[in-house]
């Protein structure tokens, strides 16, 4: 009888476990009990997402792969070329081990994207970390940005974008959420499948260690109070040895001989191998003395579950290998046949002759699926009204500038300049708007496109509503991507929640999904792949839950380029939307509440019908080139969104308006759908016609300096210098 | 005219600096593998920037014992005009082909920013530039700390062998202006016999108007256009 200590480690039920004898008729052996445990974890199995997942529109005009049948998911940007994408977590090895937490991050999610023959063109990501008041948060947020900025920038691929955003709900739990951009012509796409029994399964890239034994199913499965001793679990990383394997298969994922790739991620061969041989709908046979390996005397169970990095596994023709080890030895990688794709259904593991499990794959393959509406029973998603105090109401120059100057002390609202810098956003030389924008925009190289890409999420609006947040987080995505001129195309998500099995948890994972399913219908578009990183909870509390949204357009490289910036003295700003001011209710869910009342609290929403439509009008303006600037008023509101587009070119604005007594509403609400930008006064004949279907105003012009109010004015020196300072401790 | 662009693993600024020299400028550009054993009859080479053998050690220190790098420093010390972009530039201190050496940036981080650089036009490497003209070209590196003994910085000077200097966008040249604390906002030296530049900025990423600046490109034509005066 398997002792409960040992289910714990492996993260696996009393319930899987029966569920496991039924299925094998038998006990399993310690090595199959890891490997079920591996492969059953949330990491490998998605046990509670696998549903709703499947509820999710995935698919479009442009979509080549089917939702989570690749190690990430294609799209075709015409002219024969694809674009593969994909956002991954790395979480829980970012809390206990900053550095190397975050680097692997990074190689897990290259990985991903040149396994399927893609060249890897951009990195993004999105980065939660909780205050700077203690040296621990100051630690781990340093630590992770280095280890990005280390694993990344030897890799020659560029960091365009994304965000960092503090929140106490990060505490125990810091995000760390990766995304991979790659690049591959659309008839070369690689499939991470055998094509028939006799090809072989070869291993290329690092020796095989006893690092990361159980990442899949202890640190990414189970909450963070019980993995805090796993130091183990946390992988380090190679990135010379990550670039020698991008372009070593690279270079070979063109042979006839090569079959398919996978790389060997979490649960290591384990996941990658049986997960090859269930998509193939073939068996498998692997020897693991076959493996090279780092250290002596490892156990089967060892080497078939280490998380060791830079290591993949390719199917290769029968004995058709020697041209692809000619191309592994010039590049110096070591290599091995492991094993061989066989008739059946079953993987037969030996350890040299003598064989040490035998164990069908579908058992393996087929975890139980979780209903979560079942979990999320009598769950009550608790009102908070929003409370607005009186000061608020009254304007008074005094008080709002003492609020404006105390809220860009907040971390979340100054540039991330100092972050950025750090990552290289030149190499490749396709980068046409660098980080600093709402999105990044790159060209490529022998078409007519211009690629956009945005990363981020508002956790506190999921917060407040999960379906509501969800669905503005879509619809964000979707507007940083339109206020560059890019029509938004492909989504990838990155779900960061707590406890799945509780009903909190298991609530906001549903409502998410219905919020998902309302924006993917409104906008047309699919989210073509993603990551879960459930569990995300410790010391009695859960993060915030938080999908990240990663997002990409495309636009004719004919468009004129512009950004958030205003360009020229004199030119006219127009905003679209209801109204430039934000509202009352808009501080929900705000920086200002947070910051000053510390409180998430009161009510969300968002027209999605009519974001379309504002969304649809920006990009007509750009693209008929009658624009100088734009960017979406969202966190901190319509005077962040002004601050942000005056503060590059050290210009200001003059605001034929009087801000209204309920100052804090107007200046600071991020109440949805709105959009400011900039143009030629010789324009506005155009720009009425273009936009005659929607609601906007012309509200002022561009100026020399300061911020200018009919009725206040805060001066820019000032405000510029708070908002460049960097953040309060240097991380 | 062929152009020779070394590859040592890890290397990652090979393709950037043959689009800006084959495809953006039109010469002839081709690879040079670091286990080869010959040139291949090229007439200038190119050490791109890059982590070159992980850059483990010390930057550049690896890449400098590897079999080609016989070949280059034959080549170098003939005369031949060889460029080291960024880690090629660490490559050649670490190979003797420069004085100095480049160490961790003054704030201990990475950076990758656009620079302003003043360039001195007195070199072949520079001669279509106009005097003290002000230049954009990105910086991408954790380790561009130029530092030497003070003879060879007084060397440097007074043999005018510092080519570019770190600046400001109007060409004032002060610690402001300095990305990592380099000896005298120092971006790139060059070798007594004039054939041997080493840059920490990346000319190759300033090649096109639309990803922000064009003005590495004078670095590349103006080498080329002085050899084939020469013959």
């Amino acid at each position: 009888m398997v002792k409960e200590e040992t289910l714990k480690e492996l993260a696996l039920s009393r319930s899987e476990y029966n569920l496991i004898l039924d299925k094998l008729d038998r006990e399993p052996n310690d090595l199959e009990l890891g490997l079920f445990g591996a492969l059953w974890s949330e990491h490998c199995g998605y046990k509670h997402t696998k549903k709703l997942l499947r509820s999710i529109k995935s698919t479009s005009e442009f979509t080549l792969t089917e939702a989570g049948a690749e190690n990430a998911g294609a799209v075709n940007i015409g002219s024969n070329k694809a674009i593969v994408m994909k956002i991954e977590s790395h979480n829980h090895p970012s809390a206990v081990e900053p550095y190397e937490g975050a680097a692997t991050g990074v190689g897990g999610i290259v990985r991903d994207i040149f396994a399927m023959g893609a060249r890897p063109i951009a990195l993004l990501n999105s980065l939660r970390f909780s205050n700077l008041e203690s040296d621990r948060n100051v630690q781990i947020a340093k630590g992770v940005i280095e280890g990005i900025s280390g694993y990344g920038n030897c890799l020659g691929i560029p960091n365009i974008g994304g965000e960092c955003f503090f929140d106490e709900s990060y505490e125990s739990n810091p995000l760390v959420n990766a995304m991979c951009v790659g690049l591959v012509d659309a008839d070369k796409i690689l499939s991470a499948k055998a094509d028939r029994p006799g090809d072989l399964l070869i291993i290329i890239g690092a020796e095989t260690g006893r690092d990361g034994i159980h990442g899949a199913s202890g640190l990414a499965s189970q909450n963070f109070e019980e993995t805090i001793e796993l130091r183990s679990a946390v992988q380090v990383g190679n990135p010379f040895l990550e670039k020698l394997l991008i372009e070593a298969c690279l270079e070979i994922s063109n042979f006839n001989e090569l079959v398919g790739m996978q790389d060997c991620g979490a649960a290591g061969i384990t996941s990658a191998a049986i997960e090859m041989a269930e998509r193939s709908e073939l068996g498998l046979k692997i020897d693991v003395s076959k493996v090279p390996v780092k250290e002596d005397s490892m156990t089967p169970y060892e080497i078939m579950l280490s998380e060791s990095q830079e290591r993949m596994l390719i199917a290769v023709k029968k004995n058709q290998h020697q041209r692809i080890f000619d191309i592994l030895e010039k590049w110096d990688l070591k290599c091995s046949i492991i094993g061989e794709f066989i008739e059946g259904n079953e993987v037969q593991i030996f350890d040299g002759e003598k064989i040490i499990s035998q164990t069908s794959i579908e058992a393996l393959t087929s975890p139980p699926e979780y209903d979560l509406s079942l979990l999320s029973k009598g769950y009550k998603n608790k009102k908070n009204k929003i409370k607005i105090k009186e000061e608020y109401k009254n304007f008074d120059k005094k008080i709002i500038n003492k609020y404006l100057f105390e809220i860009l002390g907040s971390n979340n609202l100054i540039s991330k300049e100092s972050i950025y810098r750090k990552y290289d956003h030149h190499v490749q030389t396709n980068t046409v708007v660098e980080p600093g924008s709402d999105a990044a925009v790159i060209r490529i190289k022998g078409t007519d496109k211009y690629l956009i890409f945005s990363c981020d999420g508002n956790s506190r609006f999921s917060l407040i509503n999960p379906d509501v947040g969800a669905q503005i987080n879509i619809a964000e995505a979707c507007r940083n991507i339109s206020v560059l001129g890019g029509e938004p195309i492909s989504l990838t998500d990155g779900l960061n929640f707590g406890d799945p099995t509780k009903p909190k948890g298991a609530h906001e994972l549903i409502e998410t999904f219905k919020g998902f399913n309302k924006a993917c219908k409104v906008f047309e578009i699919p989210i073509i792949s993603g990551n879960a990183s459930l569990f995300n909870e410790g010391h009695n509390s859960s993060i915030n839950p938080t999908p990240i949204i990663g997002a990409m357009g495309i636009m004719n490289n004919k468009t004129k380029i512009i950004n958030k910036n205003f360009m020229n003295e004199g030119d006219y700003i127009g905003v679209i939307g209801k109204s430039l001011w934000g509202t009352e209710n808009g501080l929900s869910g705000s920086e200002f509440q947070s910051f000053f009342d510390k409180t998430i609290s009161g009510e969300i929403n968002i027209n999605l019908d009519f974001e379309e439509k504002i969304q649809k009008n920006i990009r007509n303006l750009i693209k008929n080139n009658l624009i100088n600037s734009a960017t979406d008023i969202s966190l901190g509101g319509l005077i962040m969104g002004l601050i942000k587009s005056c503060e590059k070119n050290n210009l200001g604005v003059n605001i034929d308006k009087a801000i209204p007594n309920n100052w804090a509403g107007a200046l600071f609400g991020e109440d949805q759908s709105r959009i400011i930008f900039s143009f030629d006064p010789k324009n506005e004949k155009l720009i009425k016609e273009s936009l005659s279907n929607v609601d906007w105003e012309k509200i002022g012009l561009v100026s020399k300096e300061n911020i200018k109010f009919e009725n206040i004015f805060f001066e820019s020196d000032d405000l510029f210098l708070r908002y460049n300072k960097g953040f309060s401790t240097d991380i | 005219m062929k152009i020779g662009i070394a590859v040592f693993p890890g290397t990652w600024s090979e393709t950037d600096t043959h689009y800006a020299t084959q495809d953006v400028l039109g010469i002839t550009s081709e690879y040079i593998w670091h286990k080869d054993q010959n040139l291949n009859n090229v007439d200038f080479i190119i050490l791109p920037g890059g982590f070159s053998y992980g850059d483990y050690l010390r930057t550049g220190a690896i890449a400098s014992f590897s079999p080609i790098m016989e070949k280059i420093k034959e080549f170098a010390n003939s005369g031949g005009p060889v460029l080291g972009i960024c880690n090629g530039f660490q490559i050649l201190c670490e190979s003797n082909l420069l004085p100095g050496i480049l160490i961790r940036n003054k704030t201990l981080s990475f950076v990758c920013k656009n620079s302003n650089l003043k360039v001195n036009n007195n070199s072949k490497f520079t001669n279509l530039y106009k005097k003290d003209q002000i230049i954009k070209i990105p910086i991408s590196h954790g380790e561009g700390n130029y530092q030497a003994d003070k003879n060879t910085i007084n060397k440097l000077e007074e043999e005018n062998r510092v080519i570019f200097r770190y600046s400001s966008r109007s060409g004032d040249i002060s610690e402001q202006y300095n990305p990592n604390g380099s000896i005298n906002n120092i971006a790139g030296i060059i070798n007594d016999a004039g054939n041997i530049l080493g840059m920490m900025p990346h000319p190759e990423k300033a090649c096109e108007k639309i990803i922000g600046s064009d003005d590495g490109l004078g670095i590349f034509s103006s080498i080329i256009s002085s050899m084939v005066k020469n013959g």
